[in-house]
């Protein structure tokens, strides 16, 4: 079975560690905050200036002037801290957070990513997106392996607009867990129940297979 | 105004000299933070031909989508189109000039304009359209982009407190790009919550010193909230 939006946020917060700085970009991988391992401490890094972010306020403690990159309202927690936009993005760009998780519509085997526009059809803008993939050594893209068509979104070049050129080294789809190197994914683990062969045949770029590919670990 | 007393009376003094074609940076990240008077002054002026930057342009009825309705943005320099209807399609109509600019880089830039550093290198962007027809080096085996500082004619900046000598303080998230906007306009002008005495706020706590503002006018603000969200 392909990993749910749920298990996909599961699988990536096994990689967070103690003491950890972590900036979720929007969407799946907000959620990672929502299953933060006992017993583990980090703090939540978003962009609009905010490190140190907390669950979503009450009614009552709702406040329009505390906002997370996705503009929903959020609160602070103990040992929080607000900055300005060069801050934040000082810490970014300079290396500073531990470990940024983001999503894309495309990776490919030699670790570039868009995420940012589809020629014609839609223009988000990249926000935030530029700066978190050039300035982060420790990146994992969330994405779905393939489209409803099943065209493969993992490829051996990026065919939209890129985000960051040559930079994304770790990508978790909902059918598999693979590192990037040497100009091509490697494949580490497998969604349950999801064989190697569709893993093969949803994958354009270039895919190296190992002998043994565990399942994921729920 | 007298001396370093910058409070003006009226909105309309707090954007004498705002004429047609010139620059402005606008202050918040979606609805937060946004001087919400001042943009609603800048309507009613009628000038045309702005160039805006700021890091969102509002929503399709609030913040700087209402400049965008009135089509008086020519060109916008911004991060994020998000979910303004009307920007994306003024965008994608090519009626809008808008140049899509990383958030980071953004923010860099108009700090650098305020700091007197006309460009910069960073990495973001490389091999990216945004680094598109500019220069690029390699520095210790990395590859960056000269991305040029930003200035403005007016920076319309919104403050939690501020003195009436122009010191501010923002507010939590608020603050956004509002404090780098201050120090890089010709005018800044500062719309506040609550307006105080010199003396009243600690000089330890001040985020932006009074140097760089000129003019402060007391706001009132609605507030509004783009993504109400709470806990289930």
């Amino acid at each position: 079975m392909a990993l749910s939006r749920e298990q996909l946020a599961q699988r990536v917060a096994q990689e967070l560690q103690d003491g950890f700085y972590v900036n979720l970009g929007i969407g799946i991988p907000t959620l990672v905050a929502n299953y933060i391992p006992e017993g583990i401490e980090v703090m939540l890094q978003s962009e609009n200036g905010l490190l140190g972010m907390g669950e979503f306020p009450t009614e009552e403690t709702i406040d329009a002037d505390l906002i997370n990159a996705g503009k929903q309202t959020v609160t602070a927690v103990d040992g929080a801290s607000f900055f300005s936009s060069s801050e934040s993005f000082a810490m970014i760009r300079g290396g500073h957070v531990d470990l940024t998780v983001l999503g894309a519509f495309e990776v490919d085997e030699q670790g570039s990513i868009a995420s940012w526009m589809i020629p014609g059809k839609l223009i988000k803008g990249m926000g935030g997106a530029m700066d978190l993939v050039a300035g982060a050594d420790n990146i994992i893209v969330t994405m779905m392996h393939a489209d409803k068509k099943g065209n493969s979104k993992l490829l051996p070049k990026c065919e939209l607009p890129l985000t960051g050129f040559g930079c994304i080294k770790r990508v978790l789809t909902d059918l598999a867990f693979m590192e990037i190197k040497d100009g091509a994914f490697y494949l580490l683990e497998r969604a349950p129940g999801v064989s190697v062969e569709e893993i093969v045949s949803k994958t354009a770029g270039k895919l190296i297979v190992p002998e043994h590919v565990p399942e994921m670990n729920f | 105004m007298a001396g370093l007393n910058k409070v003006v009376g009226s909105y309309q003094e707090a954007l004498k000299g705002l004429s047609n074609d010139m620059t402005v940076m606008v202050g918040g990240f979606g609805l937060c933070g946004i001087p919400e008077g001042l943009i609603a002054e800048m309507v009613k002026t009628g000038v045309t031909g702005l160039t805006a930057i700021s890091n969102n342009a509002g929503v399709d009825d609030f913040g700087l989508g209402l400049l965008l309705k009135s089509r008086q943005i020519d060109t916008m320099i911004a991060s994020y189109v998000g979910e303004n209807a009307t920007f994306e399609q003024q965008m994608l109509s090519g009626e809008l000039n808008v140049i899509l600019t990383p958030q980071g880089t953004l923010a860099e830039k108009i700090r650098a304009g305020g700091a007197g550093i006309p460009a910069f290198f960073t990495a973001t962007g490389y091999g990216t359209p945004v680094a598109e027809g500019k220069e690029t080096r390699e520095i210790d085996g990395r590859h960056y982009v000269l991305e040029p500082a930003l200035k403005a004619d007016f920076a319309l900046v919104r403050a939690w407190k501020a003195d009436t000598m122009g010191n501010l303080v923002f507010r939590k998230t608020a603050a956004n790009f509002n404090p780098m906007m201050a120090t890089a306009g010709k005018i800044t002008v500062v719309e506040a919550e609550h307006i105080v005495e010199p003396g009243e706020l600690d000089p330890d706590h001040i985020h932006t010193p009074g140097i760089y503002v000129n003019r402060i006018i007391q706001g009132s603000f609605e507030k509004r909230i783009e993504q109400r969200t709470v806990k289930a």
